[in-house]
């Protein structure tokens, strides 16, 4: 009798279980996500962070671009940060308002990042899916092109660049997206390799689908979840980079600045005892950072639940 | 494996050709000469200065020339911006002082990354582990630009303790700082990498294998986790050296080193075309060099590999 018992509550639970609805892969992942602790929070400082960048000029008392020629010179001792004042971050050397700054700074390195991260899947996402759909010849000769992209040392062909053609924001979003969809193709074209046996792709082969249909419409949905753990990853990469082109004096031009531009100003100003300079853009650049990586930690074990 | 080797330089090769093209190319499109100054020169002075450093030939003699000079004899021709001197010069002057702390940098960032992901993956979710993954995240965001005023603001202007540039034939006291910043940010990944890869390694069936056998734990570690461990590393190793490179540049503007990083910089700002290309190419060849090497011991360590 006992065991019956036991066996018509497994019963009733199993069909209590039933009852529940399926949860999509999304869904899965998205509770995954959310259990991620260091994620979450990862996702809630970088929302901070955008919204900073987005809103925080309207909490400004002063233009990013308005120098206060009464503070020039006398940075060390009268730009402290303070609220009386309305530099809440202090002032730079030319007498700007550092908080304005800040605000600009993180907006224009946020866009960098994401304009890499966005040429990235498209182009990387096509090219790699491409090249492992066809195979063969196909793939041969486009990833030998990627791998000998590869190994030219970007960074050093971008100065060139920079320095040829006139240091601009064009140019740098053009370098940016040059180098960043390399190692999406490559991660696209294994993951094809593995989609394009799969039975569904036979079924739309079968049945007569043009092969760039097939990528848009089964392939690609199909690389999503991989695509944008490294997108994820690929923003602070992005950032990085931007900001050492800037910190070189090579990137993002006067009046505009980003933090890595804002970084080097402060590193300049350090020995004069002026230490807010370097701490906020830093400090809002490590956190970007943070955060992005977090994220995209949290994103890979909710996506890739394989790659640990 | 000679094969093996021969194919991989039929990739090398080209490549480092197109690179040769590619950064002639963009430097023969570029407006304006290297004299073009605010001050314009008498055409008849500019005419002779072009047509000294070769400038007035057309397009295809001078990349033949140019080619011509860096295949055979290593010749990166003349700088624009210092009148005496050779390409080559500066990157004898340049070169020695970026490779002693690149090698030195390379060197910590390998050993301190191995042995803190090593330390972390065999105390896994202990206070060790807990210090060595902090330690890897938190130095993830500290990149060689941000290192290098926080070392400075530190060790010269607070503590006093080391010199705040210079080189000085390469003494320790100048060494630090350098080495530190540019080597953190790999460190980090190497130690990340390290880890993860072990913890996969010590799960697997050969290593259970070798347990049950009753084999001490260092003799499994060092002779049988190790190997397959360190594939990932090495894999890594290709783009932490091209990063360390690049940020040479940084290294040399912050603490005066003298690298060829700071030449490259100052070329940039002075369109001293010569000495960017020179450099750009140097970099690559010994990038793909590098790569080259790496895939030599992947194929030596990964008996998977068929070559």
């Amino acid at each position: 009798m006992l065991r019956d018992d036991a066996t018509v509550e497994a019963l009733q639970n199993a069909s209590h279980m039933a009852e529940v609805r399926g949860r999509s892969l999304w869904a899965d992942a998205r509770a995954r996500f959310f259990r991620n602790k260091a994620a979450v929070g990862g996702f809630v400082l970088l929302m901070m962070i955008a919204a900073f960048a987005l809103f925080g000029g309207l909490l400004s008392e002063w233009e990013p671009d308005f120098v206060d020629f009464s503070l020039m010179g006398a940075n060390a001792s009268e730009g402290v940060p303070s609220f009386e004042t309305g530099h809440y971050f202090g002032t730079d050397s030319s007498g700007r308002d550092l908080y304005a700054r800040v605000v600009q700074g993180t907006g224009i390195s946020l866009m960098v990042g994401v304009v890499g991260a966005v040429v990235a899947v498209i182009v990387g996402t096509l090219y790699g899916a491409i090249a492992g759909y066809f195979g063969g010849r196909v793939d041969g000769t486009m990833m030998r092109a990627v791998d000998i992209l590869m190994s030219i040392p970007f960074m050093f062909v971008l100065i060139l660049m920079l320095v040829i053609f006139g240091r601009s924001i064009f140019m740098l979003f053009l370098g940016i997206g040059l180098i960043s969809w390399l190692d999406m193709a490559r991660i696209a074209r294994g993951q094809t390799l593995t989609i394009k046996n799969k039975e569904f792709v036979e079924v739309a082969v079968a049945t007569g689908v043009h092969p760039l249909r097939i990528i848009l419409r089964h392939i690609v949905p199909n690389l999503l979840g991989i695509v944008i753990v490294y997108a994820t990853l690929l923003v602070p990469n992005m950032i990085i980079f931007e900001s050492f082109i800037s910190f070189l004096g090579l990137g993002v031009q006067e009046p505009n600045t980003s933090l890595g531009a804002l970084i080097s100003e402060g590193a300049s100003q350090m020995q004069y005892g002026v230490l807010w300079q370097l701490f906020f853009p830093l400090l809002f650049f490590v956190f970007t950072i943070f955060a992005f990586f977090f994220v995209g930690d949290g994103l890979r074990d909710a996506l890739d639940p394989k790659d640990r | 494996m000679l094969s093996f080797i021969a194919r991989r330089l039929t990739v090398a090769i080209p490549t480092l050709l197109i690179l040769v093209v590619l950064s002639f190319v963009l430097m023969y499109t570029a407006p304006g000469g290297p004299f073009n100054s605010e001050r314009p020169l008498p055409p008849e002075v500019l005419a002779n200065i072009e047509a000294k450093y070769g400038l007035d030939q057309p397009f295809w003699k001078r990349i033949a020339v140019y080619i011509h000079g860096v295949i055979f004899n290593f010749d990166f021709g003349p700088s624009f911006q210092f009148k005496n001197r050779s390409v080559n010069d500066i990157i004898a002057q340049g070169f020695p002082i970026t490779l002693t702390y690149g090698f030195w940098s390379f060197v910590v960032a390998v050993t301190v990354g191995v042995s803190l992901g090593i330390a972390a993956a065999l105390r896994q979710n202990t206070w060790l582990d807990y210090l060595a993954v902090g330690i890897s995240i938190g130095a993830q965001v500290l990149p060689n630009f941000v290192m290098a005023p926080i070392l400075l603001l530190v060790f010269t202007l607070w503590l006093g303790w080391l010199p705040g540039g210079g080189w000085a034939g390469g003494q320790w006291q100048y060494l630090v700082m350098p080495v530190i910043a540019l080597s953190t940010s790999y460190m980090a990944s190497i130690a990340r990498i390290t880890r993860s890869s072990m913890l996969e390694v010590l799960n697997t069936n050969f290593i259970r294998t070798a347990k049950a056998k009753g084999l001490p734990t260092r003799r499994i570690i060092w002779r049988h986790a190790m190997k397959p461990a360190m594939l990932p590393v090495l894999s890594y190793l290709g783009p932490a050296f091209v990063g360390m490179i690049t940020g040479s540049v940084i290294i040399d503007i912050f603490f005066s080193t003298g690298g060829i990083g700071q030449f490259f910089v100052n070329s940039a700002f002075n369109r001293d075309y010569s000495v960017i290309m020179g450099i750009t190419i140097l970099v690559g060849a010994l990038t793909i060099l590098f790569n080259l090497i790496v895939d030599l011991l992947y194929a030596w360590i990964d008996p998977k590999i068929r070559y």
